[in-house]
């Protein structure tokens, strides 16, 4: 049985994305593996660490986002499928959770598909419900604990307003967050491995289908809105005088 | 032109940026509110108070606890039904899912978390964060209808009018739910950072202070507890650092930041909180930040209006203070 993790390739949290000429820039920082995704495949390692399954770790992307799959590979998973079309240059997450949906089911013998909560590019966390939905599965999304039973999974979910117990039978489609565990480094072994593997790449031909239609499109990339980046350092004779003078500041600002 | 806007709600309380998202709707002409669950009498009547012209309504038992499937059929029912150019919908965790599974049944598309929103013609032009916050994106939707998830605090919440009523159109609840609810147990009350209007908010100077000769985990209570008391005499809520979350010192709904909340506070107050990147661009939106730290090296002055370079196991009670005795508390 088959665990997948839909995993994608960003620029490091770390990186200075700006806006150029209307398009994204990260500079000099490496692209690499949605640490959301990181999470998903951690809970994809644990399910088998403790049980009979192998983990497929998929991605769509160019060629370069090989090297996000080769961590997922390294970390423990035991394949990686790349998708890859010029076609898919403008997909927006409807379009990427019909492609997805087909690889899934290409791959077949999916008893869980694991996603991150969100990416860190675009960051909306819709594509594990759109997949869901396009495979007609169980959506399980912001599970922090999982415990796969036999036909069924039961986790419990972090919510704006608390924590709920969902159960499900399998297939089913889930979303994770950071209380499922940090996610491994890759081990030495794992590492040499992943560098060696053959990353097989599947064109939506492959996938017996044409480019979805796109519904969402970008029109305008800005840089956010400069700050006042002066920060004013309150200073005085006492906690109390400070407090005096900050609290003074904080109201003329008007804005409680 | 005609919106609908998807009012919220977990087992009956309506999360409050439904409201906002009706008055956007209002904005550019008649809006019908969208209310599904089971017993939503309540909710209908809140509905015509904030400003609904019209409400489309399920109420049905199978719709008493929220299930993506059946809420995402029923939804796009009514949506066919009624083909409105845009759909508008509070940013939560609920609406993501049927905002999303929606947008699939119907063959459209989804702008989250949206910021500002501007019309031409009957389509929206959408502002929302990328990357951390740290680029905005204008976005469009070519199909129809348009879903638009808008962040918390980022547009106006009208006045209710008391007495305002108008006229309900039922539907019957669609779908097959593939998940079953076994249990729910409630966060802790009072913490809704997305809506709160001041943040207080401690980090690892919280449970770092020798100086108190307590161990980490006393001293992280007795910081929390000032900032609670500043936070209380402001009508706020306390929020954390990832530092002091992952130490296990506050719980995760506190946690502010990339893997935390977004938040868009009137006035936020980090207190020993060095300021990462992960933690900055979740108070990007804040319109004034205060920092106070022992480190006047801390990144956190880099994002912050006002500094206060001390021990905030001092300066946090001399703060509230000031605020108690300015209040007139």
């Amino acid at each position: 049985m088959k665990i997948i993790t839909c995993i994608k390739q960003v620029p490091d949290s770390e990186a200075k994305v700006t806006a150029q000429d209307g398009q994204v820039s990260w500079g000099e920082s490496p692209l690499v593996i949605n640490p959301f995704d990181e999470y998903a495949v951690e809970a994809a390692l644990q399910q088998k660490d403790n049980g009979d399954f192998t983990v497929t770790a998929l991605c769509i992307g160019p060629e370069s986002a090989k090297e996000a799959l080769k961590h997922a590979l390294a970390m423990g998973a035991d394949e990686a499928i790349l998708v890859s079309d010029p076609a898919l240059e403008n997909l927006d997450s409807q379009g990427a959770a019909r492609v997805l949906a087909s690889a899934i089911q290409k791959i077949g013998d999916g008893k869980l598909v694991i996603f991150g909560r969100q990416t860190l590019d675009n960051g909306a966390g819709v594509t594990a419900a759109q997949t869901a939905r396009v495979l007609g599965w169980p959506l399980l999304s912001f599970t922090g604990k999982l415990e796969l039973n036999g036909e069924g999974v039961r986790v419990e979910r972090v919510i704006e307003e608390g924590k709920q117990t969902v159960s499900a039978k399998l297939p089913a489609v889930m979303s994770v967050i950071q209380n499922i565990g940090e996610p491994r480094y890759p081990s030495f072994m794992g590492i040499r491995k992943a560098s060696k593997a053959n990353i097989p790449v599947w064109t939506l031909a492959d996938l017996g289908m044409t480019a979805p239609a796109t519904a969402v499109r970008r029109i305008e990339l800005m840089n956010p809105p400069a700050r006042d980046a002066q920060c004013e350092i309150i200073s005085g004779d006492s906690p109390e005088e400070i407090a005096e003078i900050l609290v003074e500041k904080i109201l003329a600002e008007k804005v409680l | 032109m005609k919106t609908c806007v998807y009012i919220d709600h977990f087992k009956g309380e309506v999360v409050q940026a439904s409201w906002e998202a009706l008055g956007a709707a209002k904005s550019f002409g008649e809006a019908a509110a969208i209310v599904l669950g089971s017993g939503i009498e309540g909710l209908v009547k809140s509905a015509f108070e904030f400003g609904a012209d019209e409400v489309l309504a399920a109420d049905d038992a199978s719709l008493a606890d929220f299930r993506p499937e059946t809420y995402a059929s029923t939804l796009s029912a009514i949506l066919a039904d009624s083909s409105p150019a845009l759909v508008l919908l509070p940013s939560t965790s609920r609406t993501r899912e049927v905002a999303a599974m929606s947008a699939i049944d119907l063959n459209s598309g989804v702008l989250t978390d949206v910021t500002g929103l501007e019309l031409d013609g009957e389509s929206v032009l959408a502002t929302r964060p990328i990357y951390e916050g740290k680029l905005f994106e204008k976005t469009t939707c070519a199909a129809r209808p348009q879903f638009v998830t808008l962040r918390a605090r980022a547009f106006p919440r009208p006045s209710p009018e008391a007495g305002r009523s108008g006229s309900v159109r039922n539907y019957p609840a669609a779908g097959r739910a593939l998940t079953t609810v076994e249990g729910y147990a409630a966060g802790e009350m009072g913490v809704s950072l997305v809506d709160a209007g001041v943040i207080a908010a401690g980090g690892r100077g919280v449970s770092n202070n020798p100086s108190l000769g307590l161990d980490e985990a006393e001293t992280a209570k007795k910081g929390f507890e000032l900032l609670g008391e500043l936070a209380g005499v402001l009508g706020g809520a306390v929020g954390a650092s990832r530092a002091v979350v992952d130490a296990g010192f506050i719980p995760y709904a506190h946690q502010v930041g990339q893997t935390g909340k977004v938040v868009a506070p009137d006035l936020y107050i980090a207190a020993g909180i060095s300021g990462a990147i992960q933690h900055i661009v979740g108070i990007r939106s804040a319109k004034l930040v205060v920092a106070i730290n022992k480190d006047a090296e801390a990144p956190i002055f880099q994002a912050a209006r006002y500094g206060v370079v001390g021990d905030l196991f001092t300066f946090v009670p001399a703060l509230t203070a000031a605020f108690k005795k300015k209040l007139g508390k």
